[in-house]
């Protein structure tokens, strides 16, 4: 024991095992974070939902930092919704209510935000209330909107509106209403703009209420996807899965191929013979095709897949090394002894043959760790991700089913891309040191 | 992909004495293959049986087997001019019955256990049936003409890939063995974890840096549309085309090899022949190729059979993401559309490919190691 944690001591000499290590806790305090701040339910109804949890994020947005690299910025999103505070409400004589929303925002990009929209709502019995929008532009002009009779729950979305865009001479509205129409420029005015709305009530007890949002270019800290979702739900998410999906298909085939080798050099003969028959079969399994035929068929759930993966890495190529390990310690005279005071078979293999071969299951286990990771991701790329839990690799798959390489939308695949990465390196680097540090004969080189 | 420790391929390996004639080299190396092929053989067997037995617990296999039948008897049922005079009645009460003898016939009404033996024979010359909805491009709807159609691209990708990675792996670990603990070793060693990630994954930043970056090479195909028609044309296409998934693959392992390979011929070369062959005052050259390379190929090659196996369960995503009409690409196609004959049809076909391979190393392995003798009987002393 004493020797192992003078090993693990060991490790600070090593740069890359102590950036390994950094980096895997990095990413165990975000998976943990994330399990906290985002619960379970709440995740899948996040990634699962649709227009109706993210009507206000724009499409295929870029994320927010990469305002940082640019000189000039990308319009962000923002929504304002009407309240006491921006609402006048004043009757006139016939007892009618009037409804005057204001909603002042500032413009300071130099370029078009992707769409602009209200959503208003409102209670009436027979008279629908009747809205009138407009707005102020900072250079002194007043735009009319639009005028309408209003629906009980109604979007305008600013750039449909074919009269607004006859209006200002057959430019899309979302543009032209900022663009600057004594310059040829082609950029927004930038300053501060006024929204008014204004709707009449004819009905004692009518009411209206609006929200107005801006999409922008960018949006959250990871940007959003064809679905409007934002990608940092799903970044953060993938973190706890892809953690836990890796470690224990580590740990599940590494423990079982373990005891599989133990017993069959323990009790020798058929069994021996038995195991590595099976292991010669197991090697010309095709084991992507049988987990798409397992998804396929069965269960897309990521918790099946990963007990497939570790039945069909029980009698991976790992046996081998681990039987040619346990072949030289049956040997040594401490199981003599063992055999000599009565131990049953059991109890020497897992007593005293298993707790031998720990050092060199340790580096195993850890850079196993990636290629389970990867393989959580690719197949996701196959299509047979968790249908319901969103992952790094359901990411990768929708931008790449949705041309993100080809209308270059980068952020989308190389952020969780870049993810994967970091977990892949982190384990792989910290078990290839471990593998130095616990294997002897590699030491020298 | 497919994680794997050290493991070696090799069957049982006796010292021999000494090396007779060529002759004998010869026969050694034939009956060594015999006993290959037919070990392997009875491997595949029984690989294909267990996958038969996956794909038929939800009774997959016999819907492949009844949806079959029910098409021939509506495809009689069409050209057969003696169904038209009857009514739609009596149509499908004689269409039914001739399913119900067909079925009968190949022995559907019996229990599973009888019948995954035909299953199995069928399966192992790809006789899985018709695709409800896929075709080969030749039109062809029967599932053994779709794969097939389909393994050449498959083969020229990972053939040529593969030979690259085994050439320049052995090249860069060999000259970083020979300056041990240089900078250059150092960036080797150093990027050796990057192995840990699939080669569909580089893919995909290779295809944003040459692809859509710098616009230099294609995203992917084969060729470009419409394929060129001089046959210089097409080839420069091709390879233009390869450029990109061979270099993906490459990437994804050759660090790895380089770092694993190294520390075999840093093994070897500190071995004490090598160090009697410097002594005789041999050129690093001679000493390179006869004192280090030739005794360290055998491990080389039984740990290059691992690379292979995983680079082969990696294909399908692989051939995705480049979009190369191989065998992997047809196999996500039929994921996507749920065509059932096909999947077992790939995995089957997937279970011979990483056969051939094991069998082709193994053969390799043979003829580089002379001590490799088919096992039993002739045990030396």
């Amino acid at each position: 024991m004493n020797n192992f944690l003078r090993s693990l001591r060991e490790l600070r000499q090593y740069p890359s095992a102590v950036a390994g290590s950094a980096m895997i806790v990095a990413l165990v305090v975000i998976a943990i974070y994330t399990i906290i701040a985002i619960p379970y339910t709440e995740a899948v109804r996040l990634w699962r939902g649709g227009e109706d949890v993210w009507y206000r994020s724009p499409l295929n947005a870029q994320p927010t930092w990469t305002n940082l690299f640019r000189r000039d910025k990308l319009p962000e999103s923002f929504h304002i919704t009407s309240d006491p505070s921006n609402t006048v409400i004043t009757q006139n004589d016939e007892g009618y209510n009037e409804f005057v929303v204001t909603i002042p925002f500032e413009y300071r990009f130099a370029s078009f935000p992707q769409e602009l929209a209200l959503y208003l709502d409102s209670s009436y019995i027979d008279k629908q209330p009747y809205v009138s929008i407009a707005l102020h532009t900072p250079d002194g002009r007043d735009i009319r909107i639009a005028d309408f009779g209003l629906e009980r729950s109604q979007t305008y979305i600013f750039s449909q509106d074919s009269r607004l865009t006859r209006r200002l001479g057959g430019l899309i509205p979302n543009e032209g209403i900022f663009l600057n129409p004594e310059l040829d420029s082609g950029t927004p005015i930038q300053g501060e703009y006024v929204l008014t709305m204004k709707a009449l009530t004819f009905e004692k007890d009518s009411n209206v209420s609006a929200e107005f949002v801006l999409y922008g270019e960018v949006a959250g800290w990871a940007g959003t996807d064809h679905m409007r979702r934002d990608l940092g739900v799903a970044l953060l998410w993938g973190t706890p899965i892809a953690l836990s999906f890796g470690l224990l298909a580590a740990l599940g085939t590494t423990i079982t191929t373990m005891i599989i080798a133990a017993v069959g050099v323990w009790y020798g003969g058929w069994v021996d013979n038995l195991i590595q028959r099976v292991t010669e079969v197991n090697l010309v399994l095709p084991f992507l095709p049988i987990l798409i035929m397992v998804g396929t068929f069965y269960s897309r759930s990521i918790w099946v897949i990963l007990g497939v993966t570790i039945l069909l890495s029980i009698f991976g190529g790992a046996i081998i090394t681990y039987r040619a390990v346990f072949l030289q310690v049956k040997e040594s005279p401490y199981i003599e002894a063992a055999r000599a005071y009565g131990s049953g078979n059991m109890r020497i293999v897992m007593i005293y043959l298993i707790p031998r071969i720990i050092p060199l299951l340790i580096p195993q286990l850890v850079t196993l760790i990636p290629s389970y990771v990867f393989l959580e991701a690719s197949l996701a790329v196959l299509g047979l991700g968790d249908p319901v839990l969103p992952t790094w690799g359901k990411v990768i798959t929708d931008a790449l089913a949705n041309g993100a390489l080809y209308q270059g939308q980068y952020y989308w695949i190389l952020q969780p891309a870049v993810l994967l990465m970091i977990t892949g390196l982190a384990f792989a680097m910290l078990g290839f040191v471990l593998d130095r540090i616990f294997n002897p004969r590699l030491r020298g080189l | 992909m497919v994680p794997m420790a050290e493991i070696t391929l090799q069957p049982e390996v006796v010292p021999v004495k000494k090396m007779k004639t060529q002759a004998g080299a010869f026969s050694r190396v034939m009956r060594y293959t015999l006993l290959r092929v037919f070990t392997l053989f009875v491997t595949v067997v029984i690989g294909i049986y267990l996958t038969i037995l996956i794909a038929n617990m939800g009774g997959y296999v016999d819907q492949i087997q009844r949806g079959q039948i029910r098409e021939d008897v509506q495809q009689l049922a069409r050209n057969d001019p003696s169904f038209k005079s009857l009514t739609a009645e009596q149509r499908t009460t004689r269409m039914e019955d001739m399913i119900r003898l067909r079925e009968k016939r190949i022995g559907l009404d019996q229990p599973f256990a009888i019948r995954s033996f035909r299953f199995l024979s069928n399966a192992l010359t790809l006789n899985l049936g018709w695709a409800q909805n896929m075709t080969s491009d030749s039109g062809s709807r029967q599932v053994r003409n779709i794969m097939l159609e389909r393994l050449p691209p498959t083969l020229l990708l990972f053939a040529s890939s593969n030979i690259l990675l085994f050439i320049f792996s052995v090249l860069i670990a060999l000259s970083l063995s020979r300056r041990y603990g240089s900078t250059f070793d150092r960036i080797i060693i150093s990027l050796a974890p990057t192995g840990s990630a699939p080669g569909w994954f580089y893919g995909i930043f290779l295809i944003v840096i040459f692809a859509a970056f710098l616009r230099v090479l294609p995203y992917g195909g084969m060729v470009s549309a419409p394929p060129p028609e001089n046959s210089f044309d097409y080839f420069l296409s091709l390879m233009e085309h390869l450029a990109l998934p061979v270099l993906a693959i490459t990437l994804s392992t050759i660090f790895l090899n380089a770092y694993n390979w190294r520390t075999f011929f840093l093994i070897y070369s500190s071995e004490d022949y090598v160090e009697m062959a410097k002594a005789k005052g041999l050129n690093s050259r001679m000493l390179e190729q006869r004192y280090i390379l030739r005794p360290t190929l055998p491990t080389i090659i039984s740990t290059f059979a691992l690379t292979l196996i995983s680079l082969w369960t990696g294909a399908p995503i692989l051939e995705g993401v480049f979009n190369w009409p191989g065998l992997g690409r047809t196999l996500l196609q039929a994921v996507g559309q749920y065509e059932t004959p096909v999947i077992v049809g790939s995995t089957v076909i997937f279970a011979y490919l990483l056969a051939l391979t094991v069998f082709l190393l193994d053969f390799v392995y043979a003829l580089v190691d002379p001590r490799v003798k088919v096992g039993g009987g002739s045990k030396h002393t």
